[in-house]
């Protein structure tokens, strides 16, 4: 099988090339027959790389432990579900799934994008194939995902423990899904530039798109933090590590640009901007990968060190000369057409959201990169950490929280007085009712307080667009609230699907205040004995250890502790957390016949935990004392944590309200804009009646 | 002013207060990343290096991992072939520290000599690439 895989990859190589340069080619010459075969080279290349894919999980699948990758990640204990999350969980499979997902993506653009694009199109397919290139030629010339061993192994190395959870099987596809689907847009912004089709048609044609990764990327992310939550056993789930900060860096430039889009959308602002934001982000979620793969940076996550960084790096510098030139050499087609009227309007709070957004970005990177720039300047490595990020970033995200609220609330060009005493009495209010009642019990956090405040104000001020939109309908089409409210989400999809959204964004700032209060205590226990720790919700905690067991299960051996748990002497839980042995077998038969296991990976963690939306109980079970039943634990208390969750579920689910099929601008665009009108004499006349 | 000035005004105090917050962010919470030999040099010539936060990149010396689990206390000597030094740590460490393993000390450099951690990570640089069993038989 490998054969075939070896062979879709060569033929994909000189697809991906004849795409690239046919494309262009029949862009720039306009030539029909060119674009034509460009284009059925981008449904070619998905066919050929599609079959590579398939020939790595038939490998991985039968076992073909000659195969170096499938030695190197799988082994015949290992759950057939993890056997083909193996696919991505190592070098040279998760450049082939990356490929796949921009091939599939590439071919999705070309099927889906409305013919009146057509003039995009061949530079579309050509951004894409030449991305695609880079991958495969990056296989073909570094990591082999098909390269074989001299001889056959009777098992393989197996997985490493800790990727062995959903939340990794799911979290890599999905931050893939995000990282390379920004390819989509990217590849229109270069186009809209080679074509000179300048005007908001590539805005307009790379809405969904823009969206889809986005939604992508924050679910990735929001799986990487549950992941390194439940896994990695010290009861955090943001240690602002390269490679998370790798992740976080296009999500802030993606998220500027889903704001600002709607500015040149409106006014015909920003265009220079939005083209820099789509380049930005796209280069940002290859030197993403750049970051994990090279092992410039010492990172806990990175793959083996090898010479694929300098293709990457290779990659990015040649991409950063062309897009400079491509976009230096197109300026005057981007002149603005309208400009900023007021620093109290829409425009000025998105201006300003974009900001903070990308100065986040530019702080993250430049604290991620000290190590490499100190070096430089200074000739020793300084680096920063948590205590940096926490410090530098926690002011602007409080910023961007606000704006959070404030933008939704104020009119484009030029907010009336009469707009702003309507729109902000109530959330404003709210907001300082919040605060007066911080101040009265004294509270002591400055940062999670004032975060509370705005959740209050960013809350109200979006369930107040809510009640508005509802009672409007109610009382202008009779319609009950609850049929008012799903037509009010079927109107205006986007608009108040982008409110759930944020209102996403708010539960997991509240989460995120959480963190200031975590309590921990390590204690060793014998059976019977008893610890206790005091919840900042005033609850008072006691841990029972009750003894250690031992058992087989699976593919591993399994120390586990268990303690009882009580809250002011009340049960709420038994939780146990375990110290698991990974075992390969000597010989191939599964499962494996007791005595022929034989240790793979050091001993895994896993931590026990009890989450509801208060505080999580999260256990650790640290070890034994030698020859004892005395455990060592490490006991935290995780308020809050629960709201990351949540938010992110939120968030999804407001994603998928915008993203919903049909309703687009094209196909209802009459019906749409007469609901638009009458939407728009309710609030005419609201404001006259009051 | 016009709105354009009065946002550039806007954008210049955010952007002047981000760099100020990052600035002193560096100053105050950045920390030398060195290897033992380098923190030796330093050591030599500069006695302000004791008892100020630094990260210490290096190996676990074979043999040198003493651990007291009662007391979650850990002792073991960093190395990077050439110089050495003591660590003490009180905590839980991650599952991979083991011996040979890389690791990141955090912590400060007492008078004494020894490395008082307040973090140790530990990076299993193996995983990736373990030779199989035998291959060394059957090539």
């Amino acid at each position: 099988m490998t054969i075939l895989g070896q062979i879709a990859l060569g033929l994909g190589l000189l697809l991906a090339t004849w795409g690239a340069v046919v494309g262009t080619i029949g862009g720039i010459r306009g030539r029909p027959e060119l674009i034509d075969s460009a284009r059925r080279a981008v449904f070619a290349l998905f066919a050929v790389i599609g079959v590579a894919a398939l020939s790595l999980l038939v490998a991985l699948l039968t076992r073909d432990f000659n195969v170096e990758y499938v030695w190197s990640y799988t082994s015949r204990q290992l759950p057939t579900v993890y056997t083909i999350s193996a696919f991505w969980a190592g070098q040279a499979g998760s450049l082939l799934f990356w490929t796949l997902i921009l091939t599939g993506f590439a071919a999705a653009a070309m099927w889906l994008t409305s013919s009146r694009y057509e003039r995009l199109m061949p530079y579309v397919g050509a951004v894409t194939c030449a991305v695609a290139l880079f991958f495969i030629a990056a296989m073909l010339f570094s990591a082999n995902p098909f390269d074989r061993l001299p001889f056959t192994p009777a098992d393989g190395n197996g997985l490493n423990p800790q990727l062995q959870n959903p939340g990794m099987a799911i979290h890599p596809p999905m931050l893939y899904l995000g990282y390379v689907s920004i390819t989509i847009p990217f590849a229109f912004a270069v186009a809209a530039l080679m074509s000179r089709q300048m005007d908001a048609g590539w805005v307009h044609a790379i809405r969904k798109w823009t969206l889809l990764s986005w939604v992508f990327l924050s679910v990735g992310i929001t799986l990487g933090m549950w992941w390194a939550y439940v896994e990695l056993g010290w009861g955090g789930y943001w240690a602002w590590d390269p490679v998370e900060n790798a992740s976080f860096l296009p999500w802030l430039t993606m998220t500027a640009f889903l704001h600002s889009v709607m500015i040149q959308e409106k006014r015909g602002m920003l265009k220079k901007w939005n083209i820099v934001l789509v380049m930005l982000s796209f280069l940002l979620s290859i030197f993403g990968t750049f970051i994990t793969r090279s092992g410039v940076i010492s990172s806990v996550h990175s793959f083996t060190q090898s010479n694929l960084g300098y293709f990457f790096l290779v990659f990015l510098v040649v991409a950063c000369v062309f897009l400079a030139w491509l976009l230096w050499s197109r300026l005057p087609g981007l002149e603005s057409e309208g400009h900023l009227e007021s620093m109290v309007s829409r425009e000025a709070s998105f201006l300003f959201n974009n900001l903070l957004l990308v100065g986040m970005a530019f702080v993250i990177l430049w604290g991620t990169l000290f190590p490499i720039i100190s070096e430089l300047i200074q000739g020793v490595q300084v680096t920063v950490g948590p205590p940096f990020f926490n410090r530098v970033t926690t002011p602007i995200g409080l910023g961007l929280l606000a704006l959070t609220g404030i933008g939704p609330l104020i009119a484009w060009r030029k907010a009336s007085t009469s707009n702003l005493r309507r729109q902000f009495t109530v959330p404003v209010g709210v907001a300082l009712v919040v605060a007066t009642i911080l101040i009265v019990l004294q509270f002591r956090e400055f940062y999670a307080g004032v975060a509370w405040i705005l959740a209050a104000f960013v809350t109200v001020a979006i369930l107040q667009e809510f009640w508005r939109g509802v009672g409007a309908r109610h009382r202008l089409h009779g319609e009950s609230y609850a049929l008012a409210l799903a037509r009010l989400f079927g109107r205006n999809r986007r608009r108040y699907g982008g409110y759930v959204v944020h209102l996403g964004i708010v539960a997991y700032f509240v989460g995120f205040t959480g963190m200031a209060f975590r309590t921990d205590l390590q204690v060793a226990l014998a059976p019977g004995e008893t610890a206790t720790l005091a919840s900042p919700f005033g609850y008072e905690y006691t841990f029972t250890h009750m003894g250690i067991s031992r058992f087989k299960a699976l593919n591993r051996y399994v120390t586990a502790a268990t303690v009882d748990v009580r809250r002011d002497g009340k049960r709420v839980a038994v939780i146990r957390s375990e110290k698991r042995q990974h075992f390969s077998c000597r010989v191939a038969v599964s499962p494996c016949p007791q005595g022929s296991e034989s240790a793979s990976f050091q001993p895994s963690t896993e931590a026990g935990i009890h989450s509801d939306y208060r505080e999580d109980i999260y256990v650790v079970f640290a070890g034994i004392a030698e020859d004892t039943e005395e455990a060592i634990y490490r006991f935290t208390l995780n308020p809050l944590v629960w709201w990351v969750w949540f938010g992110g579920g939120v968030l999804l689910v407001g994603g998928v309200i915008v993203m919903w099929p049909g309703g687009g601008p094209s196909r209802r665009a009459p019906r749409r804009t007469i609901a638009g009108y009458a939407a728009k004499l309710v609030d005419e006349r609201e404001k006259v009646t009051a | 002013m016009s709105p354009r000035a009065k946002f550039l005004l806007g954008a210049g105090v955010v952007v002047l207060t981000v760099g100020f917050l990052m600035a002193e962010g560096i100053k105050d919470t950045g920390v030398y990343f060195l290897t033992p030999s380098e923190l030796a040099a330093r050591v030599a010539g500069d006695s302000t290096m004791y008892d100020v936060g630094i990260r210490i990149g290096g190996n676990v010396a074979n043999g040198s991992i003493d651990r007291h689990v009662a007391s979650l206390t850990l002792k073991f000597e960093v190395t990077d072939g050439a110089v050495s030094y003591p660590v003490v740590y009180v905590g839980i460490v991650p599952d991979t520290f083991t011996e040979d393993v890389e690791v990141v000390v955090e912590g400060r450099l007492t008078r004494d000599g020894t490395i008082r951690a307040t973090n140790v990570l530990a990076k299993c640089g193996s995983r990736y690439e373990a030779v199989p069993e035998g291959s060394q038989a059957s090539t």
